[in-house]
């Protein structure tokens, strides 16, 4: 872990209440997919966990949502100045030993840190699924940066404003298995990757829907959970949960876990 | 000249202060890797009890303008975890003060708990923690209470030969009278403050951010309280006195010093800068320069 104070280079809205943060600075450390920042907000007192989207080793980029007092504040950052944060923080995701077949879901902004792990993935040779989910089409963001990945994400919405309408699991449900079954082909849902039966899933988003997901797939699978956090390093004890392999803390030992390891409350 | 940023308590000598506070800083091993271990005066390990924790349900961290509050409820992996993993593994990295932070629910858990800690040779101090507000039924008791704090100083004193500093609460009418009950039951030394009992609502729910409802109260808004309670019971006992609540900076570990505290402890913005204590200790001989002392231990109690 290391502090690092960066440049904002761009601090705009994407979505609805939704900015992205690009921060730059020179010889960033490597982060991890599924790993996260704690970022300072000015006025308040403990920093916020924020997780990485895209990174390089000069700039971070993150997706943020106005939810409270912090992430209000957040918005006014202005271009220029700066930014203090801790990183690389957390247990990421555990990307698979050989090329596979893998399917990601998402839920609002679970869809950030999926997007680094699809980079990720896409260079380990993994061939992909994304599913993302949002509640209206005013919500909905990284399409076009998945586009760029060339992954075609599948949409759905709560409301149907844009792509199917439902949950994400009905679109895994048309394909149980995760199988190339007839059903997503038909529904014109049918990606790249998902000619090859899904071995791994990866998931993050509101935790109705990691618990779902998780229900329903067979496949290993690893998912992201959040806590409220004191220091986001480790050594506070004020995120730990329970899980099937003993106390965990969700900063360190997480955010991600196996789905084995995860207790749903 | 250089000037001498060190110090003592209790006969261990510190190479300078600054010592992260308990429940602050872990165990000491999650933050090797981050930082230089070995530049801190001493380091006071998590709250301990007999018997492994886990501690209270989340959230346990809650926000507040100044600090935080906590009611982490003491997760720990018990005393035998302790001296047989945490501290040996400690030791192989830091060469420093380990202060051993104790805890327990009745007498005879803070003796036996103590014992154990008494075996292992990576310990220099105990620390005893009379003053947990997280807990039902337990530490609350015994720090608000001079007898009850006597009694477990006492407790402690007959199971260790090695130095015993008790942690105050600060959840009292008066200080002193505790302070003095626990020099007279043979404290070695007493660290001034733990955490004020707090309590935050969150108003868009109606009901307590935390899951305990209650928590302890910490940061840097506690610092003028707890600095207060540093002087009174400084003046009114003999043996040293560690000041601890809301240190933030270089300056406060000035301000504590003229106070009468001996050493400090740094505990919530380890929480906010991990690297806060490297900080401070980088700062303070220019400080102590600029402010026309010669070494550290020259201002302690000079107020
Ligand atoms: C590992 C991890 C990764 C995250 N990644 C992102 C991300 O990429 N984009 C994004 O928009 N949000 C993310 N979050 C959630 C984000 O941290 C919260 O939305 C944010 O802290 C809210 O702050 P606030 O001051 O606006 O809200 P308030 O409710 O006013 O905050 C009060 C306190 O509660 C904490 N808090 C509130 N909501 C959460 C939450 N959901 N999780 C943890 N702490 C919370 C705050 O940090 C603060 O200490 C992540 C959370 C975690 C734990
Ligand atoms: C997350 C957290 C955990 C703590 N755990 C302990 C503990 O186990 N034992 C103890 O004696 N004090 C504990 N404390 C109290 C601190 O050691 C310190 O006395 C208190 O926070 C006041 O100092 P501060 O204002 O610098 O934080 C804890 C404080 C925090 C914030
Ligand atoms: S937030 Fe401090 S240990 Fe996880």
């Amino acid at each position: 872990m290391e502090r690092r104070v960066l440049t904002v280079a761009e601090n705009r809205i994407v979505a609805a209440r939704t900015h992205r943060l690009v921060l730059e600075g020179g010889g960033l450390p490597t982060v991890a997919p599924g790993q996260f920042v704690q970022l300072e907000v000015e006025g308040f007192y403990l920093r916020r966990p924020i997780s990485v989207c895209d990174c390089s080793e000069d700039s971070i980029t993150l997706i943020y949502k106005e939810v409270g007092e912090g992430t209000r504040s957040l918005a006014s950052l202005a271009e220029g100045s700066c930014a203090d944060l801790l990183l690389p923080l957390g247990t990421g995701y555990r990307l698979p030993l050989k090329p596979e077949s893998v399917l990601l879901v998402g839920g609002g902004l679970g869809a950030a840190p999926l997007h680094l792990l699809c980079k990720a993935l896409k260079e380990a040779g993994c061939s992909m699924r994304v599913v993302l989910g949002f509640n209206t089409a005013a919500d909905i963001v990284l399409r076009d940066e998945y586009k760029a990945l060339g992954v075609e994400p599948e949409i759905v919405t709560l409301d149907g404003s844009e792509g199917a309408k439902g949950l994400v699991t009905d679109l895994l449900s048309c394909c149980p298995s995760m199988d190339s079954s007839s059903a997503c082909k038909q529904e014109g849902l049918s990606q790249e990757g998902s000619g090859a039966k899904a071995e791994r899933f990866y998931t993050c988003g509101p935790l109705p829907m990691m618990r779902a997901v998780c229900g329903m797939l067979t496949i290993p699978g690893q998912a992201s959970l959040e806590e409220r956090m004191g220091c986001g390093a480790g050594f506070c004890y004020g995120c730990t949960i329970h899980t099937a392999s003993g106390p965990a803390r969700v900063c360190a030992d997480g955010p991600v876990f196996d789905k084995e390891d995860i207790i749903w409350q | 000249m250089a000037i001498d940023i060190s110090t003592s308590i209790c006969g261990v000598r510190l190479a300078n202060p600054v010592i992260p506070a308990s429940g602050t800083f872990g165990f000491g091993l999650e933050l090797a890797g981050s930082l230089g271990l070995d530049r801190l005066g001493g380091i006071s390990l998590k709250g301990t009890t007999l018997e492994p924790r886990f501690g209270n349900p989340t959230p346990r961290i809650a926000e507040c303008r100044g600090g935080l509050l906590n009611s982490v409820g003491l997760q720990n992996p018990g005393v035998e975890a302790l001296v047989s993993e945490k501290v040996p593994a400690l030791r192989k990295v830091y060469g420093g003060c380990v202060i051993a932070n104790l805890s327990g629910f009745s007498l005879e858990e803070y003796e036996r708990c103590a014992g154990i800690a008494d075996g292992c040779e990576g310990i220099d101090l105990l620390e005893i923690n009379v003053s947990c507000p997280n807990v039902h039924g337990g530490g609350l008791a015994f720090g608000t209470d001079p007898a009850n704090a006597a009694a477990v100083t006492a407790a402690v004193k007959a199971v260790t030969h090695k130095p015993v500093i008790v942690k105050l609460s600060p959840n009292v009418t008066d200080i002193v009278s505790i302070a003095r009950a626990c020099e007279d039951a043979g404290a070695d030394g007493l660290t001034l403050v733990n955490t004020f009992l707090g309590m935050r609502i969150d108003i868009t729910r109606r009901r307590p951010v935390l899951a305990n409802r209650m928590g302890g109260f910490s940061g840097p808004a506690i610092f003028p309280v707890a600095l207060r309670m540093v002087h009174q019971v400084s003046k009114a006992c003999s043996v040293p006195v560690i000041g601890c609540g809301g240190i933030s900076r270089a300056e406060d570990v000035v301000e504590m010093a003229m106070a009468g505290a001996s050493a400090v402890q740094v505990g919530s913005e380890n929480l906010r800068n991990p690297f806060v204590c490297i900080e401070i200790i980088d700062r303070l001989p220019a400080l102590l320069e600029e402010l026309g002392a010669s070494s550290f231990k020259e201002i302690i109690g000079c107020v």
